[in-house]
């Protein structure tokens, strides 16, 4: 083997290595009998068991699914509304401030966001709790959807839709039959993002939402100030499968895509 | 390009598509930002929300009675008091340390991926991205277990009698660094992957036979062709990392500043919310000239 081929493969470890290493570790300790991080008290599932009696963990974790299942729905939404109109309607005006608006999320900081969206609540008298929370997070995860949909329209040929309006279809319905078909992987992935980000999600959250519905990184989060815990690295592990599982998924479902559009 | 030529107004099903996103912005994106500056603009107050609004239910007369009482109350404290202005040059510091070193290891990484079997490319670099998606929390309280003075590095050191005593790792402003580097690298690696892995391997075989060492090759072909890659993935790392609050609250020590930080406390802590504004108003306008970089730097991309 040439050194040039040696010292790649050793940045590709490494590099690797550096990536994996502490999600590694932390999975592992989830699975330690004893507290310490140091000292291996043999295999244990005890903390995995510890959290189904967490009653303010599960209630917290009730509470994140499903405002990242409601506030991804309503981002998938507007995401796709607005990838159409910045993929399909060409240079409109205010197309500068309409495009600056929904990408700039991307390179926001999360507590200017996070500060701004409260305000607003407070501005228009809402009552800070799980609706406030949801709106939030359907705001901020909007622009990943928009971008992961954008992209697919573009990719997508649009003289099919044309030939179905040739044959009479009208623009709605050739979108629904045509276009919507071919980028609904897309679609899909882009709600899995949206679920994940809002999942995943401590500054916005602490902004915007109220006492009866604290979030589960706010969860973890308090307890994480106080130390770390067993318990913690049960459900970061718990939350890592998840992940794990919904990537597998949208990268099978753009796989698919791929194969299938092949000749596009 | 559609973005060049005259723009043109909306059709009416245009407008039907186009006005659930907008209103939705407006109201969530637009409006946020106005009530940012205007509460900056506000004086603190013991009431619920704690600020005395300057424009609100003031007529025409009033506005402009107003606007010479405007307080500016909150931007003189940013610039008086020195906490700030620590927070700000080492935001500033931390997030720029970060992204050097960001680079430095990013680099080799992408540019293995890059020259690694071209069936093989697509699922490393998934892999290389894939942490990304798991939970930032979790990824930056990994580091917690791995720096404590009881925690695993220090264990493993004393373990192979490197050192006799812990090295305090934990709550420094060097664990912050490595906590925005471990975050954002994927952010770092994709565009400088993106650069080098469409350069044209031609140019490096001319290179090479005409004489060049590969070093050589890699100095005065490669690095010079992955500069957009660079430019794209240092921004990329730099904007959110000063930002940054996790990070700093999680790895940091009490006397880690940092803007992001001092912004949640001011918000949190001292329930002073025009100074909370304040401070996020100086952020973004920190931030403007590394966004608007970026963007022209997408725009270029875009245009190529």
């Amino acid at each position: 083997m040439s050194g040039a081929r040696l010292l790649r493969l050793a940045a590709l470890l490494l590099g690797f290595g550096f990536l994996y290493g502490p999600i590694v570790i932390l999975a592992t300790m989830s699975f330690n009998a004893s507290r310490l991080v140091t000292v291996w008290g043999g295999f244990s599932t005890k903390w995995y068991a510890a959290l189904l009696h967490d009653e303010q963990m599960l209630r917290a974790a009730q509470i994140s699914l499903s405002a990242a299942a409601l506030s991804a729905l309503i981002a998938t939404l507007n995401g796709l509304l607005a990838a159409l109109a910045l993929a399909r309607f060409g240079g409109f005006r205010s197309r500068t401030l309409f495009a600056g608006s929904i990408y700039a999320p991307l390179v926001m900081p999360e507590v200017v966001l996070g500060l701004g969206l409260l305000l607003v609540f407070v501005a228009f008298g809402v009552e800070r709790g799980f609706l406030t929370l949801v709106l939030a997070h359907a705001s901020f995860t909007m622009c990943f959807a928009t971008v992961m949909i954008h992209a697919a329209l573009k990719g997508c040929d649009r003289t099919l839709e044309e030939a179905a309006m040739d044959l009479g279809a009208t623009p709605v319905r050739a979108f629904a039959l045509v276009t919507l078909p071919l980028i609904a992987p897309s679609v899909v992935s882009a709600y899995l993002l949206a679920f994940i980000i809002s999942l995943d999600d401590l500054v916005i959250a602490s902004f915007t939402t109220g006492p009866g519905a604290t979030t589960l990184p706010m969860r973890i989060y308090s307890q994480v100030r106080l130390g770390v815990s067993p318990e913690v690295n049960a459900i970061s592990t718990l939350l890592l499968g998840l992940v794990a599982v919904a990537l597998g998924l949208s990268a099978l479902l753009t796989r698919g895509r791929a194969k299938g559009g092949g000749a596009g | 390009m559609p973005e060049g030529g005259k723009r043109r107004r909306l059709t009416r099903g245009e407008m039907l598509v186009i006005a659930a996103p907008y209103a939705w912005i407006a109201l969530f994106f637009l409006a946020p930002f106005a009530l940012i500056v205007k509460i900056s603009l506000s004086h603190p107050a013991q009431t619920r929300p704690p600020y005395e609004p300057v424009f609100d239910g003031a007529g025409l007369a009033g506005f402009f009675e107003k606007l010479s009482q405007l307080g500016l109350d909150a931007y003189r404290g940013l610039a008086e008091d020195t906490l700030y202005l620590d927070s700000y040059l080492s935001s500033l510091t931390i997030a720029g340390g970060a992204t050097l070193i960001c680079l430095l290891i990013a680099y080799p990484f992408a540019l293995a991926i890059a020259r690694a079997p071209r069936r093989l490319r697509p699922v490393l670099i998934g892999f290389a991205v894939a942490p990304f998606w798991t939970s930032f929390l979790i990824r930056v309280y990994a580091w917690i277990t791995l720096l404590k003075d009881e925690g695993i590095i220090n264990h493993a050191l004393m373990a192979l009698g490197v050192i006799d005593a812990p090295l305090p790792m934990f709550a420094t402003s060097g664990a912050v660094v490595v906590g925005i580097v471990y975050s954002y690298l994927p952010f770092m690696l994709l565009p400088l992957y993106a650069a080098i892995e469409r350069q044209d391997a031609s140019l490096r075989e001319a290179a090479a036979d005409l004489g060049a060492t590969p070093f050589q090759v890699f100095l005065h072909v490669t690095l010079p062709l992955s500069r957009r890659g660079i430019v794209a993935g240092a921004l990329l790392v730099f904007i959110p990392s000063v930002g940054e609050f996790v990070i700093p609250d999680l790895l940091g020590g009490s006397d880690t500043l940092m803007i992001g930080r001092t912004l949640w406390n001011d918000f949190f802590a001292n329930r002073d919310w025009p100074a909370a504004s304040a401070a996020a108003v100086a952020l973004l306008a920190l931030l403007l000239v590394p966004i608007l970089l970026y963007e022209r730097a997408q725009l270029r991309e875009g245009a190529r």
